[in-house]
């Protein structure tokens, strides 16, 4: 290759990638300068804080969280807290029921042969991962119908008991996986120093295998942050999750879209700093299973 | 597999002549015979209170599900005494099989109950039978199958998604410099909420008078940049926006697989004077097959459930034309608290979604790595 040829290559796949990275973060870039807009910013289209528009806190003080309304009572703000909360909690507590049972069960699958009947292992663990092609509307009416018997409907429990069986899956894929890549000699071992079987695995194959937990429980937790057809369904007053509140507030709100764009940067910013710095967990959650 | 597991639990009891091995078997066969008519004592005393015949009971079936639980730790110890070893073995899948099992087999079989009723949350009648009434109306119903097509057109916009995501991961492995950088950038995009996405991009992005991306539009000759009022440019705004959210997805699963691929055999075809177009058809993109196939069949998967984005930007409008089956059902619940016709519509969806899967995986799994 002649020198200009590879300057063209080169300036190709920089041109690419920036365009590509544009398209990937303007979205992101235009809701966080929107919220700083006015009126008037948003109707003549400008885009640059400081050189075409004069940032205003206008947005998030209709959120009630802009450092003059920061100190006062806010009903707005009290509302998104709450969602917000919802949302942590019922994330949070389904990745860990998740990983937990789902790093069980894989660890079973991919140590011990069963036998349940006609099914063996590679039946069990077809069974669990085919719950993955089953689509949430195929659940969410029984599920309306049976938590309302329950009394579960309208709780975070009942959320979190969704969002783990939605998850539960990928965390049973992702650490069969990572079970499969520790040597069985390093239990052997333990096992013939006179640990039991459980005894074995919690003190030797969890630390191990710690990593690709973290990684299941990151992704996890991002695919139950953004789960909205369940909640939608399934929570009113109460149990309201962040989605919800942002789904509703887009009708109703026309177009003040300095206060949407507030929310909506609330309810993306978690997902966005957990992206920035733990994206390493988040590729390795991905790739498990599906690329050797 | 849904039919399988029903018989996985009734089987988690292992025949008889293993029980001998430990002098704990009676017991443990004890506990599993008490807790099980434990389990269906309540549950049928709850049954009869509900149904009126009896007067005192819970007052909800909360206390059964507790039962239930109960009822999976006696399980679970009743493994240990009888099987010894084994049992332990047995108590890692005990747990996610008995919450899989409480969670979706029972509910989807109570979904069709409901499937055959006429139940509609809004009237003041309970479920009432009446038998194959909602299969006639689903097949005349003209708005189900117009989604079901358009969930074919979504499904096909797969391979586009694919083909970017490819080259982006090519441009990735390339050698270039804040590698980092810019896969933190093109992974962004799938760590946002559905939710969020369709009001950034889909309500102002999109937007008709303000939003930049109908500016543009207006600046690249196009007068009337409305995204949402002609089916095929609407469709194609929602599929844009979707291949924006998982377009990363895809790239990511590709991306590991070129890192995998070992360097010297794309170096060897460089060596032998293979053009770069030449070595990617015949060396990179056949050795990326079984990743490729992979991450298509996952993302299908994935497609099969669109609805966030629908639901919140067009509801499905211009006249169904965005409309997927899920958000179709949606309403039907939302609007009209249609809940037996729509449990219907979701278990025929289910139907063939099983069998386009099955027959998906039969095609694909030959180039698959890895199958389950």
């Amino acid at each position: 290759m002649s020198d200009t040829q590879r300057i063209t290559v080169r300036v190709l796949v920089y041109g690419a990638l920036i365009i590509w990275t544009f398209v990937s973060l303007f979205p992101i870039y235009w809701t966080l300068t929107t919220s700083f807009k006015t009126a008037v910013n948003v109707t003549q289209g400008h885009l640059i804080p400081w050189v075409d528009f004069l940032p205003d806190w206008k947005g998030w003080r209709s959120l009630g969280l802009s450092p003059d309304t920061i100190g006062q009572v806010s009903t707005v703000r009290e509302e998104f807290l709450k969602r917000f909360a919802n949302s942590v909690i019922a994330s949070l507590g389904a990745a860990a029921l998740a990983v937990v049972i789902g790093s069980l069960a894989a660890y079973g699958l991919s140590r011990f042969d069963y036998k349940f009947g006609w099914m063996r292992n590679k039946d069990i663990s077809f069974f669990f991962l085919s719950q993955l092609i089953l689509p949430p509307v195929v659940l969410a009416m029984p599920f309306l119908v049976l938590y309302k018997e329950l009394a579960l409907l309208d709780t975070r429990i009942g959320l979190i008991l969704v969002y783990t069986l939605m998850v539960l899956p990928i965390v049973i894929w992702i650490m069969r996986d990572q079970f499969d890549t520790i040597p069985i000699e390093l239990e052997q071992a333990a096992l013939v120093d006179g640990c039991s079987v459980w005894g074995a695995f919690l003190r030797i194959v969890v630390p191990i295998a710690l990593p690709g937990m973290v990684a299941a429980f990151i992704l996890s937790v991002i695919l139950c942050w953004n789960e909205y057809f369940f909640a939608a369904l399934l929570t009113s007053t109460n149990a309201k999750t962040l989605p919800v509140m942002v789904a509703s507030q887009t009708g109703s709100q026309g177009i003040s879209w300095w206060s949407m764009a507030a929310l909506s940067t609330a309810a993306i910013a978690p997902l966005v700093v957990i992206g920035v710095f733990l994206e390493r967990y988040i590729v390795k959650g991905l790739t498990a299973g599906a690329v050797k | 597999m849904n039919t399988a597991l029903p018989q996985t639990a009734g089987k988690m009891h292992e025949p008889l002549s293993r029980i001998a091995d430990t002098p704990q078997g009676p017991l443990g066969r004890a506990l599993v015979w008490g807790a099980s008519l434990s389990l269906a004592f309540i549950a049928l005393w709850q049954a009869l209170y509900s149904a009126g015949v009896i007067a005192s009971g819970f007052e909800s079936w909360r206390p059964v599900l507790y039962a239930f639980l109960l009822w999976t730790v006696a399980i679970g110890v009743a493994q240990v005494l009888m099987r010894g070893e084994r049992g332990k073995h047995a108590l890692f899948v005990l747990p996610a099989v008995a919450f899989t099992v409480a969670m979706v087999i029972f509910p989807t079989f109570f979904g069709l109950y409901l499937a055959f009723t006429n139940w509609n949350l809004s009237s003041a009648a309970g479920p009432q039978f009446n038998g194959l009434d909602n299969l006639r109306s689903l097949f005349a119903d003209a708005y189900f199958w117009n989604a079901l097509l358009n969930m074919v057109y979504y499904v096909l916009f797969v391979l586009v998604q694919y083909t970017i995501a490819f080259g982006l991961a090519l441009l990735l492995n390339a050698d270039i410099k804040a590698r980092k950088f810019f896969r933190v950038a093109f992974l962004l995009p799938f760590m946002l909420s559905p939710v969020a996405v369709s009001w950034m991009i889909g309500k102002s992005l999109m937007e008709y008078r303000f939003g930049p991306a109908a500016t543009l539009a207006r600046h690249l000759g196009w007068d009337n940049p409305a995204f949402f009022t002609t089916p095929w440019i609407a469709r194609l705004s929602i599929v844009a926006m979707d291949a924006w959210v998982w377009i990363p997805f895809i790239m990511i699963l590709l991306l590991a697989g070129l890192q995998a691929m070992p360097k010297e055999i794309t170096e060897a075809a460089k060596v032998d004077g293979a053009s770069p177009w030449q070595s990617f058809w015949q060396i990179t993109f056949p050795l990326m097959l079984p990743v490729s196939v992979t991450a298509i069949v996952l993302k299908v998967i994935f497609q099969l459930k669109l609805a966030d984005i629908v639901i919140n930007v067009t509801s499905g409008g211009p006249g169904g034309a965005t409309d997927t089956v899920s958000s179709f059902i949606f309403r039907e619940y939302r609007d009209r608290s249609n809940v037996g016709y729509g449990t219907m519509l979701a278990e025929f969806y289910l139907v063939i979604i099983i069998i386009f899967v099955t027959l998906l995986l039969k095609f694909a799994s030959r180039f698959m790595q890895r199958t389950t």
